[in-house]
């Protein structure tokens, strides 16, 4: 279908943008890389009076390292993210879950702030902002506010972002040396959202998680952080502790139905990316077996 | 602000001044607009990849674009790349190897491919099933189609097919 008429303005600058959404609030919708809102509005799914375009406000676009911090401008696209170096050097779990971000022409459009800004709970992003411990920066007429990703996500398609506000960037601590990280997930096809799917960061010490964060997505209404991993944080893990920790886990998720997965399908799947996430951070082969499909 | 807005783009390396609705896609632009019919609209919410055009020398979906977010972009639909001869070698193996049956994906496919062979003179068969990954064909035609993309890239390399 094709999208419902709406009238269109092009921000000139963060303010003017902020201005336009203070002036409309729920009427209008900012416009981004446009992958998520364009298919929302041509399914007549949403229907905004107004987009305010912000693609010319190169501010907002690019990735800088400095005092132990990545900040990523909202603007910043997938395939920005998948070719940066420095993405690759200091968040690498960036780099991988890019690559399972939909499709090659998807990412040439698709930006790192309207990923996290349409918060689908299948997708990638949010989950590793949650996972790195991120920080995201939004802009208002009252000034800017910071929220830890934790508390950013609401529900589904649902943030404590405000019809007024714009998110400009993320800002993301550069973990210590020894830290690892883990990306995976169930899709039907490469590219397509996840059935279930996992992005930890964590640190290694001595063959021992010292810290260790999974999150999960496709599982609930937001990027969930599993509890049940703290038994395994400081620990000597043996199949028996992974096996208890991965009972827990099944436990303290509530993963919906669809024609995708069943519950209990999820359940199992997440289970199965518990036991590679620990196998492969600690590179112990014995671990993952309780992970078979 | 519902009314047209004023555009300029380049369109296969010719400049274009248009009127648009804030609403038009770029695909329905290229098609409706300036007749380039090669660009297919399939399932008009980024699935299908029948719509993919370059848009300043990437590939996106057209659908999932607005006309008006092309103002001072250079666009490069199947029908440029078709007329300067960039892909004749690739459009030539679609041929022989019969990587097309109905031909709706074929335009979404070539532009597809050759952005890849762009990037990675010599991508194995699973970059090339990656790299195709968003665009479908309903005549079930992969297999022939990885087989003409992987031929190009080694005749592209000197090999011979």
């Amino acid at each position: 279908m094709k999208a419902s008429a709406f009238s269109y303005a092009r921000a000139a600058s963060v303010g003017n943008a902020i201005e336009l959404l203070v002036a409309h609030g729920e009427r209008a919708k900012v416009l981004s890389g446009g992958q998520s809102l364009m298919p929302a509005m041509n399914l007549r799914l949403v229907a905004p009076e107004l987009i305010v375009d912000i693609g010319d406000l190169t501010e907002l676009r690019g990735i800088a390292v400095s005092g132990g911090i990545v900040t990523i401008g909202a603007l910043t696209r997938h395939a920005d993210l998948l070719k940066s170096s420095e993405i690759a050097a200091h968040t690498p779990l960036l780099t991988d879950a890019v690559a399972h971000v939909a499709h090659p022409a998807i990412r040439n459009r698709g930006t790192i702030g309207g990923s996290l800004a349409h918060a689908d709970p299948a997708s990638e992003l949010p989950a590793c902002m949650v996972a790195l411990n991120a920080t995201i920066i939004i802009n208002g007429s009252a000034g800017e506010r910071r929220v830890p990703a934790s508390d950013f996500f609401t529900g589904i398609y649902e943030t404590v972002l405000s019809a007024q506000e714009l998110l400009v960037a993320v800002e993301i601590p550069i973990g210590p040396k020894n830290s690892a990280h883990f990306f995976c997930e169930f899709a039907r096809r490469h590219g397509d959202y996840a059935i279930v799917g996992l992005a930890a960061q964590a640190v290694v010490e001595n063959d021992m998680l010292t810290d260790l964060r999974p999150v999960f997505f496709a599982v609930g209404d937001r990027p969930v952080l599993a509890k049940a991993a703290a038994k395994l944080v400081k620990a000597s893990i043996t199949p028996a502790l992974l096996s208890e920790a991965s009972e827990n886990l099944s436990e303290e998720l509530d993963p919906p139905e669809d024609q995708q997965a069943s519950s209990s399908m999820r359940r199992h799947l997440a289970k199965v990316l518990l036991a590679r996430c620990v196998s492969a951070l600690l590179g112990r082969p014995d671990l993952g077996s309780g992970g078979s499909l | 602000m519902t009314a047209p807005l004023p555009i300029s783009l380049h369109v296969n390396g010719e400049r274009v001044d248009a009127q648009v609705l804030p609403r038009l896609n770029l695909a329905d632009f290229l098609r409706e607009q300036l007749k380039l019919t090669g660009t297919h609209v399939g399932c008009e919410h980024g699935v299908c990849g029948a719509c993919t055009v370059r848009v300043n020398g990437e590939i996106v979906r057209s659908c999932l674009m607005l006309a008006a977010q092309t103002h001072g972009a250079s666009v490069e639909t199947i029908e440029g790349l078709s007329d300067s001869g960039e892909i004749a070698d690739l459009q030539a193996a679609f041929r022989d190897r019969n990587a097309l049956q109905c031909g709706f994906c074929t335009p979404g496919m070539l532009i597809a491919a050759q952005d890849l062979l762009k990037q990675e003179p010599e991508p194995g068969r699973e970059r090339i099933r990656e790299h195709l990954s968003g665009n479908y064909c309903r005549c079930t035609g992969y297999q022939a189609i990885i087989d003409a993309v992987e031929a190009t890239a080694r005749a592209r390399m000197g090999d011979k097919p």
